[in-house]
């Protein structure tokens, strides 16, 4: 029966008439967002918008405090993504196939070349961004209690998003993907070096087990295309957005971004230009609150120095969004994703290279394999995760070089880590190491004792000294991480730069002569 | 606190673990046991059991004109052969270091990805190698080389 003495068919028509309108209602469970409480509501009522608080503080917004580091991760990974997608409908992963199918994507297919030139810079904008988000979270200490777990869920992010560009890194089946994958393949294998050494491989062959896992068969091949590209489309992805989902989530459990302790002053002159908060009372109170860890409780007192995510944050993050883009496509256009000759199993690329951000990596293998590619990197890798658990320390929280030390032993930090870097490896570069010294050496002293272990000792002994000077084990973690990150760098631009055929050291590229 | 059976027990002194909380504790850990050892069962499946690799064991003749001390590369294969007037015999071209394809030179091989360099006979001149150059299982059959690549023999052997 109609209501209001409509004829049903009349009504049956205005209903019709309505639809636009009332499926824009019924999408907001609280009333469109309009005013600052239906905003509120609207946040916290999607599935997707809630993992934002729903008001944000001063201290969070100022550029100074992130940068928009993580933002900036997250949506050269969203790039990634979607460009990935598009890039699946023509890839192929089957040796010679692939290639091929790579140069039907560059030269053929519509805007290809394009996407994937977009796909490779957003994968490098995503592993700097990473690394530098990584380094603003350190050098903040923003990784202390509550905030440890977190700290923890990014360690993990880190290391996928190494994980899927290595994997990404054979899938055209060029000389360049092949030798690197090879090479990769092989440093899986090098905890043979030991078992060698000890004479135990016949029982414990770890290395060949990780390899054959990693490979499928025992050289680069079909099964390991399939399984890197398994790892890259499907399962390091899953992993990497389960992850980002709690990475963010936490953020907000966790009572948002750290902040110093007097952040509340710092913004007070800002804050004066807000509407207070409470002036337009909540008619559901019960609908905003959320169990957050903090020291007060807010009971009684708005959350001030804080104004609605939305717009405010909302208006950042899409600022970030855009800023990323437009460099990825910018670079997209100037520069070319590279594409060698098909892979051929017989004759290495000469020198054979891996992705940049691994060539420190490849510059310490070049003394050992396995402390180069395993043994340092495991011990920089757990060091990383286990920060938070060791700096128990509460000065300096949410401040930039916060704690004992500070931007003065920071400063120190990077003469050191460059100088000792840039020290050792000229020294192995021009005097040579144990073996052109010692050719009958057995191969534990050059395991153990190499440029990279010898490096990796001279910081280590640098930091301790700093935990004794300030008494801090904060002060430890800001000398290792400087000198970390500086070293880093010089294995990196060495390794890219400085190295040429036969992995000899050149002054520059021009150098290197016909090959 | 320890109560003696015959006391009655009220839900302010309840017994260490009741009955119906170890059956359940039980049950769990029952349930993480199996799906454990599930997992262990899944993870032999990545593990290949036989390796899709052409096959280790090939034939082939020497040409006649090969002069002493220069490498031999079988087509399609990281062998190198060597004849010289004690025999023939076959050295593994892949690096023991990442397992890049050496090159041979006037020093022995060197490989071109982090600088190993071996000598003639396959022992380590310079760079991070572990261990020598392999030398390779060879058999004559009348003018044909029989070398698989899967069976080492010891440095010097001779055929």
């Amino acid at each position: 029966m109609a209501a209001d003495g409509y004829s049903a068919l009349h009504e049956f028509w205005l209903n019709l008439r309505a639809i636009p309108n009332h499926v824009y209602r019924a999408m907001f469970r609280g009333g469109p967002p309009k005013t600052d409480r239906t905003r509120s509501s609207f946040i916290f009522g999607n599935v997707f918008l809630h993992l934002h608080s729903v008001r944000t503080h001063l201290w969070s917004l100022r550029w100074s405090t992130t940068m928009g580091l993580g933002i900036m991760t997250t949506a050269a990974f969203l790039i990634t993504l979607i460009t990935g997608i598009l890039l699946m409908f023509y890839y192929k992963p089957y040796p010679d196939v692939a290639y091929q199918s790579i140069k039907d994507i560059h030269f053929i297919v519509p805007t290809g070349r394009f996407m994937r030139n977009i796909h490779r810079w957003a994968a490098n904008v995503m592993v700097i961004a990473v690394i530098l988000h990584m380094a603003r979270a350190f050098y903040t200490a923003s990784y202390r209690k509550p905030r440890e777990f977190n700290w923890f869920i990014g360690w993990g992010l880190l290391v996928t998003t190494l994980g899927l560009s290595f994997t990404g890194y054979l899938l055209p089946w060029d000389q360049l993907a092949y030798w690197a994958i090879t090479i990769g393949a092989n440093i899986a294998q090098s905890p043979r070096e030991i078992t060698d050494a000890l004479g135990i491989t016949a029982w414990a062959d770890i290395g060949g087990l990780q390899r054959e896992i990693l490979l499928g068969s025992d050289k680069v091949g079909e099964e390991a295309l399939i399984r890197f590209y398994l790892l890259h489309v499907m399962i390091l992805p899953l992993a990497l957005v389960m992850l980002m989902a709690v990475h963010f989530w936490r953020i907000r459990k966790d009572g948002g971004l750290a902040k110093p302790a007097n952040a509340d002053e710092l913004v007070a002159e800002e804050a004066k230009e807000f509407y207070p908060v409470f002036t337009d009372v909540p008619t559901k109170t019960y609908h905003l609150a959320a169990v957050v860890k903090g020291k007060t409780a807010a009971v009684g007192s708005g959350p001030e120095h804080t104004v609605p995510s939305m717009p405010h944050l909302f208006y950042a993050e899409l600022g970030v969004l855009m800023l990323t883009t437009l460099i990825c496509v910018v670079l997209a256009f100037v520069s070319d994703a590279p594409l060698k000759e098909l892979a051929n199993p017989l004759v290495p690329e000469n020198p054979a290279k891996a992705p940049w951000y691994f060539l420190g990596l490849q510059e310490i293998v070049s003394f050992s394999a396995f402390m180069g590619g395993i043994g340092i990197p495991m011990l920089c890798v757990i060091g990383l995760g286990l920060i938070p658990f060791l700096d128990r320390e509460k000065e300096g929280t949410g401040e930039w070089f916060g704690g004992p030390g500070g931007w003065k032993l920071v400063k120190w930090s990077v003469v050191v880590g460059f100088a000792a870097s840039i020290g050792v490896e000229a020294f192995a570069i021009y005097f040579g190491w144990l073996r052109e010294w010692f050719p009958d050496i057995p191969q534990l002293f050059i395991t153990f004792i190499n440029p990279g272990t010898v490096l990796t000792a001279i910081y280590a002994a640098y930091s301790i000294w700093a935990v004794r000077k300030y008494n801090s084990t904060r002060a430890g973690a800001l000398a290792l991480f400087t000198c970390f990150l500086c070293g880093f760098i010089v294995l990196t631009v060495i390794g890219t730069y400085f190295r040429g055929p036969n992995w000899d050291f050149f002054w520059s590229p021009s150098d290197w002569g016909g090959h | 606190m320890t109560t003696h059976p015959s006391e009655k027990k009220s839900r302010f002194d309840p017994e260490p673990m009741p009955r119906r909380d170890f059956l359940g504790l039980a049950a769990l850990g029952s349930m993480i046991a199996a799906f454990t050892l599930s997992i262990f069962g899944m993870l032999k499946l990545p593990k290949a059991a036989v390796s899709a690799s052409p096959a280790k064991k090939f034939n082939v003749a020497l040409p006649d004109t090969l002069p002493e001390g220069e490498a031999f590369v079988p087509p399609g294969r990281n062998v190198a052969v060597f004849r010289d007037g004690e025999g023939v015999f076959a050295i593994s071209t892949v690096c023991t270091h990442l397992g890049c394809i050496v090159k041979t030179s006037s020093a022995g091989f060197d490989c071109p990805c982090h600088g190993s360099g071996f000598q003639k006979d396959g022992t380590v001149r310079k760079g991070p190698a572990p261990k020598p150059l392999p030398w390779l299982k060879v058999s004559k059959n009348g003018g044909v080389l029989t070398i698989d690549e899967e069976a080492n023999v010891k440095t010097g052997t001779k055929v």
